[in-house]
């Protein structure tokens, strides 16, 4: 079993040389095999939170741990955490022209297991998992996310985090821009990979409606860069009901 | 005056007065001037609109009115059928062959001592390239003088390379007859201390299809202006060109498709990535449609990526269009960054940095390595881009 650990996190982004706080102590441990719904009104630091254990380099973490089974993440580059096995879904997916779906999933693939994975598995594998996402075979030899629609995008980022099976995703938003059929299949592909790895999530939305396909274990309310009230699959019934008003109102 | 007359029939556009004036712009691209005999064109000072880019300073040993005698190494290599021959520069001229269109192209013309022809024969279909290898070896001063003529209805793919120290000003004339479909790739892999000068002129027959590739690594200053007639309608002109120009490399690359004659097709496709400081590309591509080019489809796109700060590329397309009877006619121009993103994203699925960026390069050139269709020169290119980004990453880091 794995941990990852984030202990009194605190992050900041500099924007015309003006450092500013946006995560103000953050501590959330998830284990292997749990679901941690991480919800909250816009600008609450829930994206923030994902690209700061990613290693985005626009963020600075200026105190705190983030340890993946007593590995000090903080101390990766950014690739050494996608090999130790974290992965980010990110919400806006960049495109790389001129790079195919193929080559990219098979270069990602050789870079996290070390090795080439086998051509005749490899090759299955990927038309497999690209026919449950509802992926045209023709995607494999487009230009990684060049053109794709937002939908696309989507089923791409969890198309990786299929075959890459990391121990952890961080899955920032995805389901933001999805219509409910797209939703579904994506989400489906997020069960099928925790099925099959026993990983661990950590689900960022700021709607509660992927969490109809995704069973959250935890739920955590993030208002102005720190966890404002956590609990159980309850407290997303109730913020299905009730909104975050009555967060922002305590904020204000 | 005549010229003089016709500009101020436009109007709006007086004739520049300013006290400093040192030359009238062009009002078309056709004005130009193009001609066999050195005198027509006087010592660029390097702020005529054809050199304003160019580090006149520089290359003035080429810009000499004398001869040298010199040449560079031979290499090549002939498929059967293929005759390399010779031929005087006054029977080149008189084979009515594009005349040279600056200073540098006229000297190269007039003092190369005779034109190296490469003849096609009619109806030959080459299944192996045509290869030349031209050598400089300790930096002479050499004039070139070249001919390509595909025969009609012959199918030919011809590789120049360029290596080694020279400072090289050649003319390339290719012709291609009616139906001939030919491909010439110049590769320019001089020693970084070369300086490389070239015209190279292509007459596209009837129903002929040319491409034109050019790929630029190596030298000093490298300066290519390659032009594009047609014979004939239905003639149809490619133009791919790839280059990567490190610290101190000055990399231009001029184009201008005259398309003077129906129903014919040009498209005009140049990526360029830069790197270190004071990495210079220059990118011109001028495309003029006639009044009488009815049917013409063309399209012209430059791409430059900067991979480091202290580089500079400047992109110009012109498009001058003289009848509204086109089928097609467009230009893309940009120039951008490496994007910090798309680093992150292949990084963040684990792939290190220096295969990350190699990923976003390679992925950058291969819609146009692609069109490129030479196997060997595709294998050789993406290898020597490769090595170009290994030596960056060393002195990254």
């Amino acid at each position: 079993m794995s941990t990852l650990e984030i202990r009194d996190l605190h992050v900041a982004i500099t924007a015309d040389d003006v450092q500013k706080e946006i995560l103000r102590g953050v501590t959330l441990t998830i284990n292997s095999g749990e679901t941690h719904a991480i919800m909250g009104p816009n600008g609450s630091g829930k994206s923030t939170l994902a690209y700061s254990i990613a290693g985005h380099p626009k963020y600075t973490v200026t105190s705190g741990t983030i340890n993946l089974d007593g590995e000090d993440v903080l101390a990766m580059s950014v690739d050494e955490r996608a090999r130790a096995g974290l992965f980010l879904a990110m919400q806006y997916p960049v495109e790389v022209p001129g790079v195919t779906v193929s080559n990219f999933l098979r270069t990602a693939k050789t870079a996290i297991d070390g090795e080439a994975p086998k051509l005749r598995t490899w090759v299955k594998d990927v038309k497999e998992a690209m026919g449950n996402l509802r992926m045209d075979p023709v995607f494999a030899e487009r230009g990684v996310n060049e053109g794709f629609s937002g939908g696309e995008k989507k089923r791409h980022e969890i198309l990786q985090l299929e075959l890459l099976k990391p121990r952890f995703a961080v899955l920032d938003e995805t389901d933001s821009g999805l219509d409910v059929d797209a939703l579904r299949i994506v989400s489906e592909g997020v069960n099928r990979a925790q099925e099959a790895s026993d990983m661990g999530v950590l689900l960022i939305t700021h709607y509660t409606r992927i969490l109809r396909y995704i069973k959250p274990d935890f739920v955590h309310v993030f208002v102005d860069g720190v966890i404002a009230e956590e609990g159980g699959p309850e407290l997303a019934d109730r913020l299905e009901d009730e909104g975050y008003d009555r967060f922002l109102t305590a904020a204000v | 005056m005549s010229l003089l007359a016709e500009k101020t029939q436009r109007p709006g556009l007086a004739p520049h007065t300013d006290s400093v004036a040192t030359f009238v712009p062009d009002q078309s691209r056709a004005e130009r001037t193009r001609s066999y005999a050195v005198a027509d064109f006087p010592m660029p000072t390097g702020r005529e609109e054809d050199w304003r880019f160019t580090p006149v300073d520089r290359i003035r040993p080429l810009l000499k009115d004398e001869a040298t005698g010199l040449c560079l190494d031979w290499d090549e290599s002939l498929p059967a059928g293929v005759r390399l021959g010779t031929m005087s520069v006054a029977d080149w001229q008189a084979a009515g062959a594009p005349a040279p269109a600056d200073r540098a192209a006229a000297i190269a013309a007039a003092h190369s001592g005779g034109v190296g022809v490469i003849d096609i024969p009619n109806d030959a279909e080459l299944t192996e390239p045509v290869r030349i290898r031209l050598s400089g070896g300790d930096g002479q001063l050499v004039h070139g003088h070249l001919m390509i003529r595909a025969g009609r209805f012959s199918k030919a793919t011809v590789v120049l390379t360029h290596d080694g120290l020279a400072d090289y000003s050649e003319v390339l004339t290719i012709t291609a007859s009616d139906g001939a479909h030919l491909t010439v790739v110049s590769l320019q892999e001089w020693d970084d201390r070369s300086i490389h000068l070239g015209q190279h002129d292509v007459v596209v027959g009837r129903d002929a299809q040319v491409k034109h590739i050019a790929v630029t690594l190596g030298g000093a200053i490298v300066r290519l202006n390659t032009n594009a007639t047609y014979a004939g309608p239905g003639g149809s002109f490619e133009a791919y060109g790839v280059y990567f120009a490190d610290a101190g490399q000055h990399l231009e690359h001029r184009l201008f498709v005259d398309h003077a004659v129906p129903h014919c097709t040009s498209n005009v496709e140049y990526k360029g990535a830069l790197q270190g400081d004071s990495a210079r590309t220059v990118w011109v591509g001028d495309v003029l449609i006639r009044a009488a080019a009815e049917g013409t489809d063309t399209y012209e796109l430059n791409r430059n990526l900067l991979l480091t700060d202290g580089a500079r590329a400047d992109s110009i397309p012109n498009l001058e269009i003289e009848t509204g009877e086109i089928a097609g006619a467009g230009h893309a121009s940009a120039t951008g960054r490496f994007d910090d993103q798309q680093l992150f994203y292949l990084m963040a699925r684990g792939i290190p940095e220096a295969e990350a960026r190699r990923l976003v390069v390679r992925g950058f050139f291969a819609a146009v390595v692609s069109r490129i269709g030479v196997p060997e020169v595709i294998g050789h290119l993406m290898s020597a881009i490769d090595a170009e980004l290994e030596a960056s990453v060393a002195v990254a880091s």
